[in-house]
């Protein structure tokens, strides 16, 4: 479990990245931050592993102050993407997977084997093992970075937007991807992204950020959906233009339904339920 | 022309090779002495000024005090300062260790600030990205620096060294005004015998002598030039004259970059 106790971080500058931030992000759940850029997700979310230290509050791990731990134990142990991937330019792919398990010790076939098998965790070919990260594309570097992460087999995942480089199809699987995998290996993670739809596809908990990492709203995709807290959120998850009130249209033409949008924008047709 | 042709002439005949020759001869040995100066110097001058870079370069400490200070090292005229540094020791120790010390002393610090320089721009030189990568995978600064900024900034490491090389080969001539041993006496024989074949031969020697181990570092600097570090290119970078701007010119990719990831998002 993770928890936020009042937490400010105001930096040199004197921006006030986040303000008196409370909240609890449950064990083994996804906790989704959505919202505009600047709002404050990347600093709640390096908080976490002390790449960023609060100017006031507290942030607890497990009923423990990060403040206390050391930060080169603490960040071995929590899987970051970082949202510029941040892959070592000199170092082949298997290594960039392998370097923290490489820092904690571990030999260097045993990593190797084991970066292997990340990459096909992360649904990359073996072979891109002995590239360098300016040899991949934008969308397969951030698979990497997804894989770096992963290595250590750390209890808590910090993801920073790590499907923004990636085409809508492409990020569609890797949400899919994401959701088999979270099944498998229910971590505690924390997910950055401001593309709503995304959040709703793979949060547990959504946690919408206004200006300053002010909390417009947290709850399930449902709940968000059903009762949008105020104005913001409604715009925000498209709610106010009838985006999420979706009505079926009979064409005449060839006798297709068409879901559509309350603009009558096509969102999707109706399928035949197979059974 | 003729002159050229005669110090060439001067330089080829296996006379001036023969073991056991009166100084300056046999030049092989004058040049082996040039290249133990140069060695020494340079040497020493690393052990302080790479680490001293590699610091300042990482923590970005010191900056503008030791710029200010290695500028000022700069301005010192090395003629000067051996002759100082000469009489100072000379009244300590014997007379030929005398010479030997205040002429490496002055070499030294004539190649500490191109070593500086390189060391620290080198290490500013790599993404800030990919050392907060670094650190936020659990390295330890120590960690950071030896298998992150070191690695990616050796070109430009190499390139600070090669320019202080050049520097105190062409400058370890004027060892032999304190009757050291180097090409320098060489040219310095010359003038007192008025022979201008020698004179030039000498100077010939010293170019020749640059250029070889010039080209030598050069392959060095290519062979580390990994993935991921900058090209590093010495014409572009002059650390013999401006301190500042050979950070100027390794800091302006990164802004580069920075702009690209930016608009990436
Ligand atoms: N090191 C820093 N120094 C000063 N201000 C900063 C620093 N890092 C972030 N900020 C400011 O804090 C605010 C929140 O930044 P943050 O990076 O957390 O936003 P974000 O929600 O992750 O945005 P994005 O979606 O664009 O990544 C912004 O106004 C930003 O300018
Ligand atoms: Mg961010």
């Amino acid at each position: 479990m993770i928890e936020f106790q009042n937490v400010t971080k105001q930096f040199p500058d004197g921006t006030f990245a986040v303000k008196d931030f409370s909240l609890v992000l449950p064990s083994h759940k996804v906790t989704v931050f959505v919202g505009s850029s600047g709002a404050g997700k990347t600093t709640l979310l390096r908080m976490i592993n002390r790449m960023v230290n609060p100017t006031s509050g507290k942030v607890l791990i497990d009923g423990e102050d990060v403040a206390g731990l050391n930060p080169v134990a603490l960040r071995r142990k929590i899987g970051y993407v970082l949202q510029a991937t941040g892959l070592l330019p000199h170092r082949k792919i298997a290594d960039n997977i392998a370097s923290v398990p490489r820092l904690n010790g571990v030999p260097k076939s045993k990593a190797r084997e084991e970066a292997l098998i990340l990459l096909d965790t992360v649904g990359l070919d073996r072979s891109l093992a002995d590239r360098y990260p300016d040899q991949l594309s934008g969308g397969q570097q951030q698979r990497v970075g997804v894989a770096r992460a992963l290595a250590s087999d750390p209890n808590i995942l910090l993801m920073d937007e790590p499907f923004g480089a990636v085409d809508p199809i492409v990020r569609l699987e890797l949400q899919d991807e994401l959701n088999r995998l979270q099944g498998e290996i229910s971590k505690t993670m924390v997910f950055v992204t401001h593309n709503i739809d995304e959040a709703f596809a793979i949060a547990d908990q959504v946690v919408i950020l206004r200006a300053g990492g002010e909390i417009a709203q947290v709850g399930s995709p449902a709940e968000i959906l059903a009762n949008p807290a105020d104005d913001f959120v409604e715009t925000f998850i498209g709610a106010d233009k009838g985006k999420r009130t979706l009505h079926l249209q009979r064409r005449e033409e060839d006798g297709v339904t068409l879901i559509v949008d309350a603009e009558g924008r096509p969102a999707g047709i109706l399928g035949e339920d197979k059974g | 022309m003729q002159f050229f042709l005669d110090a060439f002439r001067w330089l080829l005949d296996p006379a001036n090779y023969v073991a056991g020759g009166i100084s300056p001869l046999p030049i092989q040995d004058r040049i082996g002495e040039h290249l133990w100066y140069t060695f020494v110097s340079v040497a020493i001058a690393s052990m302080i000024a790479l680490p001293l870079g590699l610091f300042i370069g990482h923590t970005g400490r010191g900056r503008q005090f030791v710029i200010s200070f290695t500028g000022m090292m700069r301005a010192l005229p090395t003629l000067g300062l051996l002759m100082a540094l000469f009489l100072i020791i000379g009244a300590t120790v014997p007379f030929t260790q005398a010479a030997f010390v205040a002429s490496i002393i002055a070499l030294v610090i004539l190649a500490i600030p191109s070593i500086l320089a390189g060391g620290y721009a080198g290490v500013e030189s790599v993404d800030p990205q990919t050392v907060d990568a670094g650190r936020a995978m659990g390295m330890t600064e120590m960690q950071i620096l030896l298998r992150i900024e070191i690695p990616l900034s050796l070109p430009l490491i190499i390139s600070g060294i090669r320019a202080a090389v050049l520097q105190v080969i062409a400058t370890a001539v004027i060892a032999s005004y304190i009757s050291l041993g180097g090409l320098g006496t060489v040219i310095s024989s010359g003038i007192g015998l008025n022979d201008n074949e020698r004179i030039l031969g000498g100077a010939i020697l010293v170019i020749a002598l640059a250029l070889v181990v010039d080209g030598f570092l050069a392959l060095l600097q290519r062979l580390v030039t990994r993935r991921g570090s900058k090209e590093a290119r010495p014409q572009n970078i002059d650390f013999r004259r401006r301190s500042f701007g050979s950070a100027a010119v390794a800091e302006e990719p990164v802004n580069e970059r920075k702009r690209h990831v930016q608009s990436k998002k």
